[in-house]
């Protein structure tokens, strides 16, 4: 029997608005106050919405009285504030962007919206997804809704879809979406205790987000479930022809594929990621996850992915290159914040000193160099080569396995003043996310356990191309033999 | 033909120019948006998001514009890689809304070719085509509305061009002319780019080097940019050879840098040196798949090409045994060759040679009309001309029912019947008129029978003038002959 209204996961909460054992109204304005009474502390929001989403309510009752009403009609989430909304505020956690209102909708919010999702606001993020912590944002970072056991210190909540994992974690949306470029969604999943799915590249439409790293962005789903990620990938995904890059193939029904089970499938463990000074607690949550694939009828069997040394490094080079390009539009020209100046290039100095943040000048920096004249076949001719190696390292490896099974971070999540100084240590956070977004292959995170101090620990499943159901059936069964319940110290159905 | 030569005080200069010229893509809508590709407008009012770069916005190929590129590259005779890549050229400015051109640089669609010249002393020259892509335009800016500001507009930001880079084949202001002349007038018979110099849908950058006559290799060369006629472009290149032979001969050096061309002053200034050459970090651009086209539509759209100037030069002075010269001007233009056929096809093709190089011409240059908008309507020009060839009128009563056509836009059989100028073949009214005169001219014809050749000449105008011009001069001069020998 539920004890609260935030006891529901997306799913749960789908039966009981179709039911109506709850409505919409109700489901949405318990969500509302949750975040105004927790979002000040966690900041996980840089926008609220709620009038919209009040509105969004009564309009989904009247459906689903009627016993209509798409797939997630009523169902409350949050949006990654990278994500354009029609109307709504977008402002990629950037002061560049300011107070921007776009008078376009991406093609994943407006496929979400068309099955009835329910916004109640945009999500804080790193600067323009650049991050590992959430800690770069112009909107102020976020606080993970977990605690260590011993401490009070607020602990960050993984980047660059910090806050929506936060708010997923601490129940303040059901789902949400993230962006991943190299483990924006997994990495935060993991530290926040929730799932998530980082598609195939080209599997959602990029179309209205707005870009970092144009090859390696792709859009997921975050949620407590993998079935309530498998129910908003359903949504997000399919072909847009206003992405070049979107593939043009049907969106299976994933959700389908959750209950498939492991038996008969080959689980690769890839060498290369027992790096040193892995901690010993990261260790025996991976050798955990072979234990429960093993049991559940999986066949282990060890890989090797040479190349994934080089993966860290070649990323950077090539994600940092296409992020200083795409970033050279935010120039106080046609939109944004404009900071005057008495000549054109005074105004570029002006306007892109003012607006953008440390991190991401440095990362504007660092791609500017790699494809200066002369260093061009260093560095990104080179990055190109290693991504090709890394694609083939993947193909490779499935000609023997169907996935693969690797941790999502190094670490748990850190606290907020542990933050390394020097930016090249938060880049190894990625370490273990990079390569399989470097090959395009699909991958996900499930909460595995806690570590020693009480934090949550992710596992990664790496799959084949498209072959996101795969993923679902064995991070399912995962799911299933971890049976994560642990809730995180602020949380919605916790009262104060 | 004698090579074109700069003199200086210690020697002959050779000229070596390339040109890169821009040709903007006839299509609907822009290369990567559905916004209009139309010329004019109010400012930003062909402008999609995409156009201005807001941030999400993402590029998608437009096909009509690498079918308008393909058919380019074929009516170049050159190479079409099925295999191209589209890249970013990163520089900021302000009216670059992304702050990149997307553009072609490492694998463009169309590969080598050639451009056939004619000089005017007939000397016929091949200009190598090094290779053609497609390209994105910049939007423009306004800098003279207002002491402070500068303005933009996007209008043509994101429409397609195709950048045609020739090899440094040219050696003369003239070829040059030449070159530009043939390669407007191939994209606008393949319908590709309206060529249109005034409005900026053709312009050229221009490379110039010199060497001393014999030498081998090239000098430094710089670059002329955005030179907007042909006349400029001959102008340039002869100003600027000129600059630079006079600073070799003066033991100078000359720096590679952009210079522009002020035609005003005719003298080409620094816009920037190589120093200050930018850094256009070109990467593949990663919002777009490479581009994969299939021999089969290549062959498609071979198949459809019109008819390119060369051939259909040929093919007129076999068909219609026009000369050289002839088939030169009629095929200037795919309108006038259009204009001509019809009006030559099954009419004697020498008289409609003659009637439109002569009184057709003048008559458009009279009435400043273009053949598109011309007065005289190619059915009603062949109307006319078979007039003549089955004697109804005579050339001389032609060229005044043709003044009628062109003022009155009447069939000509019309203006005939109105005006009552059909020719008089009536033996006896000829001969009858021919007495009269006789009789009034005795004098005449006595001095005309003892010898007095010469005035055959004044008894024919005497008789055209009393038929009023209708009579049929070769009936009268027969009618005459034998009157006056009798």
């Amino acid at each position: 029997m539920m004890s609260s209204i935030f006891d529901h996961t997306l799913a749960s909460a789908r039966e009981a608005l179709r039911s109506r054992k709850i409505s919409a109204v109700e489901l949405v304005d318990a969500h509302i106050d949750a975040i105004e009474r927790l979002d000040d502390g966690l900041n996980s929001f840089i926008t609220r919405t709620p009038e919209q989403a009040r509105l969004a309510a009564k309009e989904a009752d009247a459906l689903l009285a009627k016993g209509e009403g798409g797939s997630l009609c009523g169902l409350p989430i949050g949006i990654k504030d990278l994500f354009a909304t029609e109307g709504v505020r977008t402002t990629a956690a950037s002061k560049i962007l300011g107070n921007f209102v776009p008078p376009y909708e991406s093609t994943v919010t407006a496929n979400l919206k068309r099955d009835g999702a329910i916004s109640l606001g945009k999500l804080n993020l790193d600067e323009f997804a650049m991050g590992s912590t959430n800690l770069t944002s112009a909107f102020g970072g976020v606080e993970n809704p977990w605690k260590r056991r011993d401490s009070d210190a607020k602990l960050v909540p993984g980047g660059s879809s910090g806050g929506s994992a936060a708010a997923v974690a601490a129940g303040l949306v059901l789902g949400a979406t993230g962006t991943d470029t190299g483990g924006s969604i997994r990495q935060p999943a993991a530290f926040c205790g929730i799932a998530g799915i980082k598609p195939t590249y080209g599997r959602c439409s990029r179309f209205g987000t707005i870009a970092f790293a144009s090859s390696l962005d792709q859009a997921g789903p975050m949620a407590r479930t993998l079935q309530d990620c498998a129910i908003l990938l359903e949504s997000m995904a399919g072909f847009d022809p206003k992405d070049s890059t979107s593939v043009n193939r049907p969106v299976p029904h994933y959700e389908a594929a959750l209950g498939r089970g492991v038996k008969g499938l080959k689980v690769g463990i890839p060498k290369e990621y027992r790096i040193d000074g892995l901690p010993a607690e990261i260790e025996a949550i991976w050798q955990q996850g072979i234990n429960w694939l093993k049991e559940a009828g999986a066949e282990v069997v060890d890989i090797s992915l040479p190349h994934t040394k080089y993966g860290l490094p070649a990323y950077y080079i090539a994600a940092l290159a296409e992020a200083s390009s795409n970033l050279a539009r935010y120039d106080g020209v046609r939109f944004g914040e404009r900071v005057s100046g008495a000549s054109l290039d005074a105004l570029y100095e002006a306007t892109r000193a003012a607006g953008f943040g440390d991190e991401v000048k440095r990362r504007i920096l660092l791609g500017t160099y790699v494809l200066s004249s002369g260093y061009y076949d260093a560095y990104y001719l080179r990055a190109q080569k290693v991504r090709t190696l890394l694609q083939r390292d993947f193909l490779k490896a499935y000609e023997t396995v169907d996935v693969i099974l690797a941790p999502t971070a190094p670490s748990g999540a850190f606290a907020w003043d542990e933050k390394p100084t020097d930016p090249v240590q938060v880049y190894l956070n990625d370490v273990f996310t990079v390569p399989a977004s470097m090959a395009g292959v699909p991958a996900l995170s499930v909460p595995a356990g806690l570590d020693g101090r009480g934090v949550p620990l992710g596992l990664q499943l790496i799959g084949r191309f498209f072959d996101e159901e795969t993923l679902l059936a064995a991070g399912s069964v995962l799911e299933q033999a971890a049976s994560f319940t642990h809730r995180p110290t602020i949380h919605a159905g916790v009262s104060a | 033909m004698s090579a074109y030569r700069i003199t200086g005080e210690t020697g002959e200069w050779e000229v070596i120019v390339g040109l890169e010229v821009h040709a903007q893509i006839v299509s609907q809508s822009k290369l990567f948006s559905g916004a209009s590709a139309e010329y004019g407008g109010e400012p930003n009012t062909h402008v999609s998001l995409v156009d201005a770069g807001f941030p999400g916005m993402l590029p998608v190929l437009n096909r009509e514009c690498v079918a308008q590129a393909v058919r380019t590259g074929l009516g170049l005779r050159a190479q079409i890689n099925l295999f191209s890549r589209f890249d970013r050229k990163n520089y900021f400015y302000a009216d670059l809304p992304t702050g990149y051109q997307i553009s072609q640089f490492e694998h463009p669609i169309v590969g080598k070719g050639t451009v056939e010249i004619e000089l005017s002393d007939g000397e016929i020259r091949h200009i190598g085509v090094t290779r053609m892509h497609m390209e994105q335009d910049a939007g423009k800016s306004i800098h003279d509305q207002d002491p402070t500001r500068s303005f933009i507009d996007l209008n043509r930001a994101g429409v397609a061009l195709m950048e045609i880079v020739s090899e440094p084949d040219i050696r003369s202001p003239e070829e040059a002319g030449a070159y530009l002349r043939k390669l407007r007038q191939i994209l606008r018979y393949l319908g590709t780019c309206d060529g249109n110099m005034e409005e900026g849908s053709m312009r050229a950058d221009v490379n110039v080097s010199v060497r001393r006559e014999g030498e081998e290799g090239y000098r430094t060369r710089c670059e002329i940019k955005n030179v907007n006629s042909v006349r400029f472009v001959m102008q340039a290149i002869e100003v600027e050879a000129q600059r630079q032979v006079d600073i070799w001969e003066s033991g100078g050096e000359i720096d590679q840098e952009t210079r522009l061309f002020d035609h005003v002053k005719s003298e080409t200034r620094s816009l920037r040196t190589k120093e200050d050459a930018h850094d256009y970090r070109y990467f593949p651009e990663p919002d777009l798949l490479p581009l994969v086209i299939e021999q089969s539509w290549v062959d498609e759209l071979k198949a459809a090409l019109p008819e390119l100037p060369e051939d259909k030069r040929a093919r007129l002075e076999k068909e219609y045994g026009v000369s050289r010269y002839e088939s030169g001007v009629l095929t200037a233009e795919q309108s006038v060759a259009d204009f001509y056929e019809t009006v030559a096809r099954g009419a004697d093709a020498r008289l409609a040679t003659n009637w439109i190089l002569g009184d057709f011409f003048a008559a458009l240059n009279r009435t400043g009309r273009s053949i598109e908008d011309s007065p005289v309507s190619a059915e009603a020009l062949r109307e006319l001309l078979s007039l003549i060839s089955d004697s109804t009128i005579n050339g001389k009563i032609a060229k005044e029912v043709f003044e009628d056509m062109v003022e009155t836009g009447e069939k000509p059989s019309v203006i005939v019947d109105r005006k009552g100028l059909r020719q008089v073949t009536d033996t006896g009214a000829i001969e009858a008129a021919i007495s009269d005169i006789l009789a009034a001219n005795a004098d005449k014809v006595e001095e005309y029978r003892s010898g007095k050749d010469k005035l055959f000449g004044f008894f024919v105008g005497q008789t055209m003038k009393a038929m009023k011009g209708k009579a049929n001069p070769a009936m009268v001069n027969e009618l005459l002959k034998r009157l006056l020998a009798s």
